[in-house]
């Protein structure tokens, strides 16, 4: 008769068949850890989170500023703010394709089969991303600062307009992380957020005041969670306000992840 | 809150276990119970639902009939502790290629609690003790597979789990590797583990599990030590080639007064093959022979193969290319 000893177990060295909150934060810092050193070993994956905001950021300025307000200097402080969420956004998309890639590797199994958090592979990897998004907040602001913009809500309103589009990206990264897990191949991911991302993006007042559109397409950018992050970041960078836009963007920020979390974790443990 | 292990002689304990994918019905109806402080050996073919048994009873898939128990713990209802007792090493490596094997084991330990310096030590404890030291930070990508195999097993150990899946960990190794593959595995039971392996090789699970269970097309086919599935399938062949061809039969009459068998004749060769129960016999034969001036050119030893193991189960070989029994084999038996 011999009975179980395993050595380690967990803290508390006895056998539990649930995982604590603690843990599942533990066990995500670590994924998150994980993806750093991915980075660190493989820099070039950050080159569109470098080179997009800056190249986007002159384009998007010489090309519509002015037609939209007469002349550059004047588009920035509506351009910039717009610019930065459609960018920040768009990266995010890249958070489904490298999370499928992962999964298809076979130290997904191992993870499967480890007492750890079930949520924290996903977690781990939308958490290490947040930093891709710093990056490419920014550099948009500092290509912005190159061409002249020097927002009026002061460094302490930008850095906060800057914490709120890494937040909301990261909540728009459960969607893609969704279709990561449920999706067949990386471009299959890629297809299927792009449908989401155009709407979502171009259909709101990023890049242009929300009254020059036609009544439909008002309507919609009206109601679009992205326009009211674009205003919250307009409020915020250029008057030191915080506004109704930004509790809005939180509110629906919150409601993605509690929709999108949930459904992205049950999709990965049936696939199991 | 499940506070102390159950007490039980089982390490694993399967009725009735199904797997489908599709029409194809993978696993079906497979019966297991390993001994606690066992090696078990899951020996079948290409195809025949070792690795998805084992995804099984490691909560890597839910069965779809059928129930499965780890340490009197059920597979799909107390997963989590099941992971807890369990360490798996599938078919196919399952580290982060694009970590070193530092990283990798630190990666593992720390999602399996260890703390402050404590994952950094276990890794190179177990770099050590897998002999990976001098790889320890060279990007996996240039690891050779049996590298990649015993720094897949290392991280199977980090928790020094009781029961440990091994999922072909031989197949594609040279024969020098695999020898330090079954050392570790020995070693590995020495310690207290409980050690369920799948294989192809007859000889692989001859020579590490205490009992075996040969499967083929999702089911248990045949149960028992290897002795007992030897035998049921036929002994080793003893195999003698004579110098001289009109020595046959003073031969065959002493291969039947040493080791009490008959034994088959292929005279074009000068070729004689019998049974060999007993081993320790042969050398009283071969005494014997010298002793009436018998000359003998070549001695081997027929092992039965996989597929004769197969044939004789099934009725059916195993589909793989390998050779189809001797002549003298067949007749032999
Ligand atoms: N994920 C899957 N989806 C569909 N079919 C599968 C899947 N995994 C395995 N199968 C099928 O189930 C059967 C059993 O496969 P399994 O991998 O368990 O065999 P095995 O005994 O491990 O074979 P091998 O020696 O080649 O590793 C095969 O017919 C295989 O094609
Ligand atoms: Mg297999």
């Amino acid at each position: 008769m011999s009975t179980v000893t395993p050595a380690l177990l967990n803290n508390t060295g006895s056998l539990r068949n649930y995982v604590g909150p603690r843990q599942i934060l533990e066990n995500t810092l670590t994924m998150a850890w994980r993806g750093l050193l991915k980075i660190k070993r493989t820099p070039e994956q950050l080159i569109d989170v470098t080179v997009q905001p800056i190249l986007f950021t002159l384009m998007f300025a010489y090309i519509f500023g002015g037609a939209i307000s007469g002349n550059v200097q004047q588009y920035l402080p509506l351009m910039i703010p717009g610019i930065l969420v459609q960018t920040v956004i768009t990266t995010s998309m890249v958070t489904g394709v490298q999370l499928r890639e992962d999964m298809d590797k076979g130290v997904f199994d191992r993870f499967k089969s480890l007492p750890i958090a079930r949520i924290a592979p996903l977690a781990g990897a939308l958490l290490t991303d947040t930093l891709r998004y710093a990056i490419a907040v920014t550099l948009t602001f500092a290509t912005g600062w190159v061409m002249g913009y020097h927002p009026a809500g002061g460094f302490g309103a930008v850095v906060l307009a800057g914490l709120l589009v890494i937040f909301c990206a990261w909540s728009v990264s459960w969607i893609w992380a969704f279709f990561g897990v449920i999706a067949r191949s990386a471009s299959s991911v890629q297809g299927m957020s792009m449908i989401i991302l155009f709407p979502l993006t171009f259909l709101s007042n990023a890049f242009v005041p929300a009254d020059s559109l036609p009544s439909w397409l008002r309507a919609f950018a009206n109601v679009n969670p992205v326009s009211h992050v674009v205003t919250a970041v307009r409020d915020l960078a250029n008057t030191g306000q915080i506004g109704m836009a930004a509790l809005w963007a939180v509110v629906g920020a919150v409601v993605i992840v509690a929709i999108f979390a949930p459904l992205t974790v049950r999709a990965y443990m049936r696939k199991a | 809150m499940v506070s102390t292990s159950r007490p039980t002689e089982l390490a694993i304990e399967a009725h009735g276990l199904v797997k489908l994918f599709g029409n194809n019905r993978a696993v079906d109806g497979v019966d297991l119970a390993v001994k606690t402080g066992t090696v078990y050996g899951v020996l079948g073919p290409n195809g025949a639902g070792k690795t998805t048994t084992i995804s099984m009873l490691a909560t890597l898939l839910r069965p779809d009939a059928g129930e499965a128990k780890i340490f009197g713990f059920d597979v799909r209802t107390e997963a989590q502790i099941v992971r807890q007792l369990i360490g798996v090493t599938g078919q196919y490596a399952s580290v982060d290629e694009n970590l070193s094997a530092t990283e990798n084991l630190v990666l593992f330990s720390k999602l399996l609690g260890l703390k402050g310096s404590a994952p950094k030590r276990k890794a190179a404890e177990l770099l050590e003790e897998f002999g990976l030291t001098e790889a320890a930070k060279r990007p996996l990508k240039n690891f050779s597979g049996g590298m990649r195999r015993r720094l897949d097993l290392a991280a199977s150990l980090i928790a020094q789990p009781p029961l440990i899946f091994l999922d072909e960990p031989t197949t594609g190794l040279d024969p020098r590797t695999r020898g330090q593959m079954w050392d570790t595995i020995r070693r590995l039971v020495a310690g207290g583990s409980t050690v369920l392996l799948t294989t192809q090789y007859l000889d692989e699970a001859d020579q590490l599990a205490d009992r075996v269970a040969v499967i083929d097309k999702g089911r248990v086919v045949a149960e028992g030590t290897s002795d007992e599935l030897k035998s049921s399938v036929g002994t080793a062949a003893l195999q003698l080639r004579l110098v001289n061809a009109a020595d046959i039969p003073a031969a065959r009459e002493l291969i039947r007064t040493t080791l009490g068998v008959e034994s088959a004749v292929s005279a074009e060769a000068a070729r004689l093959s019998a049974p060999m129960q007993h081993a320790e016999l042969v050398t009283d034969l071969l005494v014997a022979l010298r002793g009436d001036g018998i000359a003998v050119a070549e001695i081997s030893v027929q092992q039965p193969t996989l597929d004769e193991v197969f044939l004789a189960l099934t009725g059916h070989d195993t589909g793989a290319t390998t050779d189809a029994p001797t002549p003298e084999l067949e007749t032999a038996r």
